[in-house]
């Protein structure tokens, strides 16, 4: 009887799938051949992402258990393709105009020539030309190097964020662990911490410039950096340490760790999850700040370069650029988490445990 | 046989062989500090611990008993009272180790980790301190979990894990803090046989902090009670049960009597201290 059942509801589920392919399809043609895309492209996209939602809805009783993750994956790389391809629908009709918004495939093209064309003004590019490294560093050693490197937009922005972030984690862990060990530390911080924590850091930049001996080098770009990841690293390691379970102290300390091995076998493991939660913000916060000081005072970068084909108007390298930005920030991440996954050996099947809900 | 109430306990029991008390406690007292004043969570408890005694403290949630296990563990100081240990000669074994509730297992560290974590912070060798956890992972059946993290294991085995750590590192007493009460009824019976036989092996010296009243009976020589809040001594009984025991001693006639006996004793306590929490 059970089994009839669920044979019932196997059909039923295929029906709906059915009936609102039906629909989709239909509404697609109707609007269509009647000419209506460019009135009703705003209310088309909701609509079709509505029914979109429903197809999927309708096919996932479909899928059988062993290819549900198969079938997450499709949804989850299928919806940005399908987006793209909308964009590029859009402008190929006339509803957007190329101008503003270049399709994807123009952007892809412009994405290759800023990747492999030199400009010839600055005489710099995106990535510069890193296969003449060998030849240049036979001629000039390391200096040949820096001078290909201070080719590379990439490479500016990279380094700022990657010392900036370095310059600002480093103390920023200590005070944090400090906070979170001593009270009293805590009591005399912890207000100045949060006023300066809610500050736009890039409001301090220009303080910055006055502070270094050359306000347009790369010493306040670092140092605005690096401030940005301080403040954040240190509140999430106070927090990290603070809220340690405190049985697991109290078994540290019956077990006779003290000072230094209480720190490196019992804190530190203890809180290391809320501080790479920490570190991660810090480099999403680094990457923010850094794009927005390259717009305003910087000859290099990636952000200068955004900013840059926007100024003399090639919006489809703009774009690129943008692209550029969203892969540095999906790379690092990536790396951070790389990184989690080898300092934290006891969380990697946690994640995947969770991973799979 | 003697179930008496006693006001100070060590009037009335003496020990088992006439020696001095390996702990004795005086009168101690321990008031916490917060913000509405003083509060007192130990009022005037005393309590003597016998060389190779199995003791059980019971009493109702709150009464501070686990305050007193973390004044002898050193995790806490007492505010009144004394309390003098009598030290063995060996000065590399450590006073005393603690069973936490399973949480307390290092989340961080592997099985054998965790077991050798107490030799390793007392700068045992590497090559020894893992042959001695691995012994102690052997005799708690853990042998094939020596290299999972604790959270790959189910809360029965990683209690074990905990009381592997504390017997591993060889103290002088035990100090077990309600180590079964966050298993489930099935599991908790099985790991109090395991504990019995664990004990019968090494006789050490164990101060067992619990709620269930069949758990102190079946695993104490002795059971001491404590009221509500603020703990004092309640009345102290001796547990004549045969040794070695097992789940079996729950059968017996007298194991019922004396569960029942110091129910009826501590009943009063309770409802004090449910009425004391609304």
């Amino acid at each position: 009887m059970s089994r009839t059942q669920n044979e019932d509801r196997h059909t039923a589920h295929k029906a709906r799938l059915f009936r609102s392919l039906l629909v989709f399809a239909g509404l697609n043609l109707v609007v269509t051949l009647l000419g209506l895309w460019p009135a009703l492209w705003w209310a088309m996209a909701l609509g079709n992402f509505v029914l979109l939602v429903i197809m999927a809805e309708a096919a996932a009783p479909l899928v059988p258990g062993t290819r549900t993750h198969l079938y997450e994956q499709t949804l989850a790389v299928g919806f940005p393709v399908l987006l793209l391809l909308g964009w590029e629908l859009l402008v190929a009709g006339g509803i957007l105009s190329p101008d503003w918004f270049p399709p994807p495939t123009r952007i892809a093209r412009a994405l290759w020539e800023l990747s492999t064309e030199q400009n010839p003004f600055t005489d710099t590019s995106l990535f510069g030309r890193p296969w003449l490294l060998p030849e240049r560093v036979a001629a000039d050693g390391a200096a040949g190097a820096a001078a290909l490197a201070a080719e590379s937009h990439l490479f500016a922005t990279l380094m700022r964020v990657f010392l900036g972030f370095l310059i600002g984690t480093i103390p920023g862990l200590v005070l944090g662990v400090a906070m979170g060990l001593s009270r009293t530390i805590r009591t005399m911080i912890d207000a100045t911490l949060s006023a300066f924590y809610v500050l736009p850091k890039i409001a301090i930049f220009p303080i910055m410039m006055l502070v270094f001996p050359n306000p347009f080098g790369e010493g306040p770009k670092i140092a605005v950096v690096a401030i940005s990841a301080f403040f954040l690293v240190t509140i999430n390691t106070m927090v990290g340490v603070r809220d340690i379970e405190p049985v697991l102290l109290e078994a540290g300390r019956n077990y006779g760790a003290r000072g230094l091995r209480m720190f490196r076998h019992v804190v530190l493991p203890a809180a290391l999850p809320v501080i790479f939660g920490g570190l991660r913000l810090a480099l999403g916060t680094a990457l923010i700040v850094i794009i927005a000081i390259e717009f305003v005072r910087s000859q290099t970068g990636v952000g200068f370069l955004t900013f840059y084909y926007w100024e003399i108007l090639a919006p489809e390298k703009m774009y690129a650029g943008l692209v550029v930005v969203m892969m540095l920030g999906v790379g690092l991440t990536a790396g951070l988490t790389a990184l989690e996954r080898l300092v934290m050996p006891w969380r990697r099947d946690v994640k995947q445990k969770k991973g799979k809900r | 046989m003697s179930t008496d109430t006693v006001d100070s306990p060590h009037n009335g029991a003496a020990s088992p062989n006439g020696a001095a008390p390996k702990i004795r406690a005086v009168a101690v007292g321990k008031t916490f500090p917060s913000s509405h004043g003083p509060v007192e969570a130990l009022h005037n408890f005393s309590l003597d611990i016998y060389e190779g005694e199995f003791l059980s403290l019971v009493g109702p949630s709150g009464c501070g008993k686990s305050t007193f296990l973390r004044i002898l563990a050193g995790l806490a100081e007492e505010s009144s009272g004394q309390i003098s240990i009598h030290r063995e000669a060996k000065p590399s074994r450590p006073l005393s180790s603690m069973v936490f509730q399973e949480y307390a297992v290092f989340p961080w560290k592997t099985v054998a980790e965790n077991v050798a974590f107490g030799l390793h912070m007392r700068g045992v060798s590497r090559s020894e301190r893992s042959a001695i956890a691995a012994d102690w992972i052997d005799r708690v059946g853990l042998r094939k979990f020596a290299r999972h993290y604790p959270h790959q294991l189910s809360g029965g085995m990683r209690q074990r894990v905990g009381i592997a750590r504390a017997l591993a590192n060889d103290p002088e007493i035990l100090l077990m803090d309600e180590p079964l009460g966050a298993l489930d009824a099935q599991t908790r019976t099985v790991l109090q046989e395991q504990l019995l036989e664990l004990w019968q092996e090494g006789r050490k010296t164990v101060l067992y902090v619990t709620h269930s009243i069949e758990e102190a009976v079946l695993l104490g020589d002795r059971v001491v009670l404590m009221t509500a809040h603020p703990g004092t001594n309640k009345a102290e009984f001796d547990i004549p049960l045969d040794r070695p025991r097992s789940l079996k001693t729950t059968a017996e006639p007298e194991f019922a009597r004396l569960s029942y006996a110091i129910w009826e004793s501590l009943r009063d306590e309770v409802q004090r201290s449910i009425e004391e929490a609304e």
